[in-house]
């Protein structure tokens, strides 16, 4: 008992220099920043009025995106993503985002998505963030090239940048 | 030892001619090449080196330019990284810019200054867009010049970048001519909104002529952490509450990374400046063209200025 006592005791310092060292390891260990591009499990933030993207914004549980709807699987401006909303799949657009764009082209301090249903038109009636009028360009084509109209999304915009 | 000190410089002398009649269309490399060996050979008397080329350009330039071109027109200076310098491209790109200054009314401005773009957009409704926000950064040389907008609209923070010789820009207004304490802004972006707000029918704001750019000192207040950047290791003087939001970690750690030698680092300097001799050759070239425009955009500011009544009697 007397032995193992002072085990421990001597073992004392040491442990210590043990805990010291790892945190001395925890400073050096690098930490990069929130990656800015929409992946899977990146979380959006929905700027339309729907009942459900209203609900999950107060609620403080933002949809996640889980599917990008594009061969490279990062969502550009303009790209349609399945998000999980408030224990529902929905679809989305994303319509802003905080990730460098081009020059004239705006950058936001947010991800920005507008629900829409499997026909491509919007789950709510308003935007009431601006959008970018690249916008109109992108979807007019997407609405030519896959069955959908996306430019339904592009009526309820309150203001373009 | 006299003799070995005489060979030495007939050799410079040499070279020095050899490059003059190489690099007989640039005149501005014509300096720096002397300017960027002097560190190397130092204990060479710089006399040599210098005397030959100074004598010919002293002569014909005349026009005194003006201390503060360095600061309104800082795209006109090359990047002095050296692996990226050519004088004929730079020479070409200054004439293009020149070219393009005749067209367009590119003003002063700086970072902090609060500017309106108009751009010509395909995309837009009316073709053409325009964004008011405040510049957070200049960045760039040359040709490649660019400036970044910010503000805040409809409580979406948001920025923009343009070139500054884009050719689809049509109209670039300074609506307040002012500095800030810091050399970029882009705190703004994890300050609170109010900070990077700016009216999109913001009237601009005259200036009086010849009168100093004043600087604003304000000073922003951050919101909370999480951050963008690390804004504690960058000696920002234009934030207010910083400290408030610093546990003893991210103070030791800013100290740590901190480079107090940096700023008596002669080399350090050196490479990253564009040299007093060769700012005078770059300058001088481009001088009286620029002063025509200015002159030339004055008189076009008297015709056009007509203040209207505010308050009729």
């Amino acid at each position: 008992m007397a032995l193992r006592l002072m085990r421990t005791f001597t073992l004392g310092p040491a442990t210590l220099n043990a805990v010291g060292r790892q945190q001395h390891q925890q400073q050096l260990i690098h930490t990069t920043p929130a990656c800015c591009e929409i992946r899977k499990l990146a979380r959006l933030r929905v700027v339309d009025n729907s009942d459900l993207g209203k609900r999950a914004m107060a609620e403080g549980r933002p949809p996640r995106c889980i599917h990008v709807y594009n061969k490279r699987g990062v969502g550009l401006i303009g790209d349609k993503v399945l998000v999980a909303i408030k224990g529902q799949m929905k679809k989305g657009i994303l319509v802003g985002l905080k990730q460098n764009q081009r020059p004239k082209q705006p950058k936001f301090d947010s991800n920005n998505l507008v629900l829409i249903d499997d026909n491509g038109s919007p789950l709510g009636t308003r935007i009431h963030v601006p959008i970018p009028t690249v916008l109109r360009t992108i979807l007019k084509e997407k609405t030519l090239a896959k069955g959908a109209d996306y430019t339904k999304v592009l009526a309820i915009a309150s203001r373009y940048v | 030892m006299n003799l070995t000190a005489r060979v030495v410089v007939n050799r410079l002398a040499q070279q020095c001619a050899y490059k003059r009649i190489v690099t007989f269309s640039t005149k501005p490399a014509e300096h720096a090449v002397p300017a960027q060996d002097e560190p190397k050979n130092v204990e060479v008397p710089p006399a040599a080196p210098t005397q030959t080329p100074a004598v010919p350009p002293t002569t014909p330039r005349k026009p005194i330019i003006p201390a503060n071109y360095r600061f309104v027109y800082p795209e006109f200076l090359p990047d002095p990284k050296v692996e990226w310098r050519n004088s004929i491209r730079e020479k070409l790109e200054r004439l293009d810019m020149l070219e393009r200054r005749k067209q367009i009314d590119l003003p002063e401005f700086y970072v902090g200054s609060v500017l309106a773009v108009t751009s010509s957009d395909p995309h837009a409704a009316g073709k053409t867009s325009r964004f008011v926000g405040i510049c957070i950064n200049r960045d760039r040389c040359g040709l490649r010049a660019r400036f970044v907008l910010r503000n805040v609209i409809d409580h979406q923070g948001m920025e923009v970048v343009y070139e500054l010789y884009d050719p689809t820009i049509q109209k670039v207004e300074v609506l307040r001519l002012e500095k800030r304490l810091d050399d970029s802004l882009f705190y703004l972006r994890d300050a609170l909104p109010e900070y990077s707000t700016f009216d999109e029918n913001m009237e601009a704001e005259p200036l009086e002529e010849g009168a100093p750019v004043p600087v604003n000192d304000i000073k922003v207040v951050l919101r909370p952490r999480p951050w963008l950047e690390r804004w504690e290791r960058q000696n920002l003087r234009g934030v207010a509450n910083i400290d408030q939001y610093l546990k003893d970690k991210h103070r030791l750690s800013s100290a740590r990374v901190q480079k107090p030698w940096e700023k008596y680092d002669m080399m350090k300097h050196y490479r990253s400046t564009i040299a007093e001799e060769e700012q005078t050759e770059i300058f001088a070239e481009v001088h009286t063209e620029l002063h025509t425009l200015e002159l030339q955009r004055k008189r076009n500011k008297r015709k056009r200025t007509f203040l209207k009544p505010k308050h009729l009697a």
